[in-house]
């Protein structure tokens, strides 16, 4: 019966989240129905039994009962307890993508999404990603707050301006998912969904080819990131082959742990390279000096396709 | 907490109030608990600082040595000076020295015209080569995007504490005023106590805000 | 105890019924009231403010739901929508809400529960109310310059780039913060040095403490708020740049700025409402309290948890994996008191006496729509979940559970159970039942459908919606029709009740206990003639209702008196 009612109140389950997040959903629906039932029929039934009989009723007092107040305070302590650890452990796969997953970048803008795949394809509102195969997206807006929602995925993920945030899934299957956007930003807002498509991976690389040869003119995002990297002067700073130079080598650069003139380390992901590149007097490597100008001005899209270029230089 | 009762005794005790302790008592927990707010008030502001510094500290460094330290340090002394003299006021009236109330208010009030003084010329000497608040920034002798950030934090605290000191001037005239009417004595001085108590409030967060702004190392 | 009660010359003062002389007519002409320092008549003042801006935010909600009658166009364009829905949100959370029983309710009973002939500051009480009426009219100019459309939460960066008047809104809200300090000011001065000989902190009525609490919460939280939306100005004005990516700043420190202040400022809502609910329960039961300081501490417990769960809001915003964890963590732990005070009423109604008058229809109400509105947070507070909940309408049907089904119906209960109080009049009590139950209907009509279009992800602040929600949003724009019915009705009877002559309340129509009942109805000038002494709990009804009614010839009752009259309360 259970199982009904959620598939009356809740959306498709069609991500590998959805069925915990449906589980302790019930879980706290179960609880909560079953307090709330206790509470109410204690309050109906002493509104009758006790009900005043004569304007001189002599009540008796009551002021305190140790065991009941325990009662009441253990074991809805308890029942947290379960529910956080449970909310912990889901939140936590949600916030670990898997190493394999397939990256895609996505830009809000308003009112539309922006997806930007790989090997340069972009595409506007529609989203399309291998079934079954972990999927992350790695999302920045161009003005204000946008969030993205899927709701049969259970999947939502604030996106900021000047900033990347993270999100990931992997579907059960093929099928379509429409994607609204859960953070007010205007006149719009309620007009700011997209579509999932999930198709079969093999549909999908061959989607991918087919819209790579659609835009020929188009360059992947690592081409263009290699080209800005000549254009902008990367060059003259940043080698390709480990040898030093005035700044760090870019070989070998991506995922590496950096240390920093200041005592941290970090390693050296797709966010830490897009805050290098727009702000690099933030963290000063070890063994540099602070020299290089930011690069602030580059579109989302050429810091990305310089941030693809660097990852594929091993 | 205003009076306006000039008599001496117990009829400054308003109806509500039991007694004249009782009323004291209030006023001067009611004091504390404003001071609490606006801490609370600033401390907005302090978190701000903390975010932005932890975030550009080379910057902070930088445009600290733009200001004057010399200019802040007097100040600093000037403020902490005036917190003496005010505090003597109040001693003033709880031995019912009028003519010393009077005395040590006016030089409080003189202090803190200096102070507000200094601060204008300092403020004066940054406008002049471009250095405002926000967009309105100009300035070039900074080698930093976020050079306008620190300035405008630094606007922003030490105009809402300016915005403190003329309010406080403002309360220490009307103090004098009803000074020099005879408004108080050993039994009464409840006004001159929590102004005190305000007074030197904003004292000390202009003892925060010096090192903070003027000595960053 | 009687030898000692002689010697200080304790006596019982009986209460005149249907005073000639009361605080309504002890002055008249408009100045008496718009310069009274009299706390009741500023605390009238507050009611009739609120109960016009909750009329003007209820008619907004009205036009929001009959917009949503249709998933595209109903009768309004996005813009207008989105103005409409940052006016609703605004004007309910800042002009009704937070001053609703603190301000109206608090102001008129904390000086009559205390014994107390006003509150500390009677002057700074009546510059907050101005105060209060000037971040009014800052609201409303904001309004007849076209609004705001940003949402109530003024998010960065969307707030500092839309062309509307965020300026004048915030500033308005800005103004009403200080007022609101100044009101938890004077609460707290007074609760510490104004009450009667006698009434200990054991023996303080509940609504005073969760006032207190309440008043703690404000005077924290109010002033980051103030500071928060002074930078926002700024960073509309002078481009500042705090908030603003593109200067290097960060539009979730904002977010974590206006949450400090708000998520307390759910407090500031709901815990007045708790100090009502424990007044009607008890008097309506003809029982005492159970639990009394568990219920009193667990205000201040949620004061202080509140201050620490903030983040809460912002689990999908972008902070850090590790704040998320801690703030859902915490969050849980507002959960536990909330609790506990609900099972202590209910546990008061055990064995007792109980008079299904209206206040206590309301207060019953209140804690089945309010442990729906508790458990929809644990929902939200559980982290996998609300990130599939968090901004859905999921998250409106539930703080309007907490929210209206909790605060408005305590109030309504509040209204109801100081009504005769305050107007010395009585009003038709089975009218009054019959728009309860309208109100309950209505209420559960609109919000139950939205926390299921929530579950199945319909987002909140959407002018347009996907057909398949349709049928959920039309059920509940007919509940909001029924609301409205209910609320008129209330209107009208209340209204009826201040005309009619025939229907005097009397000093004490529901047999209460606490100090506000021993002055007459309406109360008179400076509420007592006497000084009121305390030796019992206000819910001691056990005891016999002329030992709450003692006090002390005149008006003063110094230091002296204060000390024997707590040596001979102990040995009673």
């Amino acid at each position: 019966m259970l199982e009904t009612i959620n598939r009356l109140i809740l959306p498709q389950v069609s991500s590998t989240f959805a069925a915990d997040v449906d589980g302790l959903f019930t879980f706290i629906n179960v609880a909560s129905a079953i307090i709330l039932l206790g509470i109410t029929v204690a309050i109906i039934y002493f509104s009758i039994k006790y009900r005043r009989k004569s304007e001189d009723d002599v009540t008796p007092v009551i002021r305190y009962n140790t065991t009941l107040e325990l009662t009441w305070t253990i074991v809805p302590f308890i029942l947290i307890l379960i529910v956080f650890g449970w909310g912990f452990r889901g939140y936590i796969d949600m916030r670990t993508p898997p190493s394999n997953a397939y990256e895609i970048y996505v830009t809000a803008n308003s009112f539309f999404w922006q997806f930007t795949y790989p090997n340069g394809v972009q595409t506007t509102d529609e989203l399309y990603v291998p079934a079954g195969r972990p999927v992350k997206l790695i999302m920045q807006s161009r003005d204000v707050i946008h969030s993205f929602f899927v709701p049969d995925f259970r999947v939502k993920q604030d996106v900021l301006p000047g900033r990347y945030t993270m999100a990931w899934f992997q579907t059960l299957g093929t099928g379509e998912h429409i994607i609204f956007c859960t953070e007010y930003c205007g006149t719009g807002h309620s007009q700011m969904d997209a579509m999932v498509y999930a198709i079969e991976p093999e549909e999908f690389d061959a989607w991918l080819r087919e819209q790579r040869e659609l835009s020929e003119q188009e360059l992947p995002l690592a081409v263009l990131g290699r080209n800005l990297y000549q254009q902008q002067g990367c060059a003259g700073c940043h080698s390709l082959d480990g040898s030093p130079g005035i700044g760090p080598t870019f070989q070998g650069l991506y995922m590496n742990e950096r240390q920093f003139t200041n005592g941290t380390t970090r390693i050296a992901d797709a966010e830490y390279l897009r805050e290098s590149i727009v702000n690099p007097a933030a963290l000063i490597n070890v063994g540099y000096n602070n020299i290089m100008p930011s690069y602030a001005h580059l579109s989302d899209d050429q810091v990305a396709a310089l941030i693809e270029f660097i990852k594929e230089i091993e | 907490m205003a009076n306006t009762n000039t008599a001496h005794g117990e009829s400054h005790v308003q109806h509500h109030f039991v007694d004249s302790e009782q009323q004291f008592d209030s006023s001067k927990l009611g004091m504390w608990i404003f001071l609490v707010t606006e801490v609370l008030f600033f401390g907005g502001l302090f978190v701000a600082y903390i975010v932005y510094r932890a975030w550009n500290p080379e910057l902070f460094y930088m445009s600290a040595k733009e200001l004057s330290t010399m200019m802040g340090a007097i100040n600093t002394i000037v403020l902490i000076g005036s917190s003496l003299t005010i505090a003597l006021a109040v001693r003033a009236a709880q031995l019912n020295q009028q003519a010393n109330i009077s005395k040590y208010l006016l030089v409080t009030i003189f202090l803190a015209c200096v102070f507000l003084v200094i601060k204008y010329f300092e403020y004066t000497s940054k406008f002049a080569v471009g250095i405002l608040p926000g967009e309105l920034y100009t300035y070039e002798g900074i080698d930093h995007p976020g050079a306008a950030i620190f300035f405008s934090i630094y606007y922003m605290m030490t105009g809402l504490h300016g915005i403190h000191v003329i309010i406080g001037i403002g309360i220490m005239v009307w103090l004098l005023v009803k000074t020099r009417q005879g408004a108080y004595n050993s039994s009464y001085f409840t006004p001159i106590e929590i102004t005190a108590l305000y007074w030197h409030l904003v004292d000390l967060i202009w003892i925060f805000l010096f090192p903070l702004l003027y000595l960053i190392e | 105890m009687a030898a000692t009660a002689k010697d200080l010359n304790i006596r019982e003062f009986p209460v005149e019924e249907n005073p000639k002389h009361h605080y309504l007519n002890a002055e008249t002409g408009l100045k008496s009231w718009l310069f009274t320092v009299d706390h009741k008549r500023i605390g009238l003042m507050y009611l009739a403010s609120i109960i016009l801006f909750f009329f003007v935010g209820g008619v907004l909600a009205l036009a929001l739901r009959l917009e949503l009658w249709e998933p595209a166009r109903t009768f309004m364009d996005a813009d207008t929508y989105n103005r409409v829905f940052t006016l609703h949100g605004a004007v309910m959370v800042f002009l009704f809400i937070i001053p609703s029983i603190p301000a109206a309710l608090g102001n008129f009973f904390l000086p009559m529960m205390l014994g107390a002939k006003d509150v500390a500051f009677p002057k700074l009480n009546l510059l907050s109310f101005w105060i209060y009426s000037f971040g009014a009219l800052f609201t409303l100019y904001s309004i007849a310059h076209g609004g705001v459309d940003t949402g109530w939460t003024f998010y960065t960066p969307y707030s500092t780039s839309t062309g509307t008047a965020v300026i004048s809104m915030t500033l308005g809200v800005f103004i009403m913060g200080f007022s609101s300090i100044l009101t938890g000011i004077n609460f707290i001065v007074t609760v510490h040095k104004m009450r009667a000989p006698g009434q200990t902190w054991g023996k303080l009525p509940l609504f005073i403490w969760s006032l207190y609490a309440t008043a703690i919460i404000q005077v924290l939280a109010t002033p980051v708020l103030a500071i928060t939306l002074l930078l926002l100005i700024m960073e509309r004005t002078l481009g500042v740049g705090i908030f603003d990516p593109a200067l290097g700043g960060d539009p979730v420190l904002y977010q974590h700025f206006f949450w400090f202040y708000s998520h307390p400022a759910v407090y500031i809502m709901i815990v007045p409402a708790f100090g009502i609910i424990s007044e009607v329960i008890s008097t309506f039961s003809k029982k005492t309290i159970f639990g009394y300081w568990l219920i009193a501490l667990s205000s201040l417990a949620i004061a202080f948890i509140g201050f620490l769960v903030w983040g809460h809001h912002m689990f999908v915003s972008g902070q850090s994996e590790l704040a998320t964890v801690i703030f859902s963590f915490l969050t849980f732990f507002v959960g536990i008191p909330t609790g506990i005070k609900i099972l202590n009423w209910v546990a008061t109604m055990y064995k007792g006496s109980i008079d299904m008058k209206t206040p206590m229809i309301y207060a019953l109400m209140f804690l089945f729509l309010f442990s729906i509105g508790g458990f929809t947070g644990i929902m939200l507070g559980a982290l996998s979940v609300n990130v599939h909940l968090h901004d859905t309408y999921y998250v409106v049907a539930h703080f309007h559970y907490v929210m209206m089904g909790g605060t408005v119906f305590a109030f309504l209960a509040g209204i109801h159970y100081w009504w005769p109080k305050m107007t010395g009049k009585m009003y038709n009590e089975f009218w009054a039942k019959v728009a309860s139950v309208v109100l309950f209907i209505g209420f559960n009509v609109t919000f139950l459908p939205q926390f299921i279009m929530g579950s199945q992800g319909m987002p909140r602040r959407y002018y347009s919606y996907i057909e398949q929600f349709q049928t959920l949003h039309q059920t509940s724009t007919v509940g909001s029709w029924v609301l409205g019915v209910g609320f008129i009705i209330v209107g009208i009877y209340l209204t009826i009740s201040l005309f009619s002559k025939a229907n005097k309340a009397s000093s004490n129509p529901w047999g209460a206990r606490a100090l506000e009942w021993m002055s007459s109805s309406p109360p008179a000038h400076h509420n007592f003639n006497y000084t009121p002494v305390v030796l019992h709990n206000p819910y001691d009804f056990h005891k016999p209702i002329s030992e709450f009614r003692l006090g002390i010839d005149g008006s003063g009752h110094g230091e002296e008196t204060e000390s024997k009259v707590e040596l001979s309360s102990d040995k009673a």
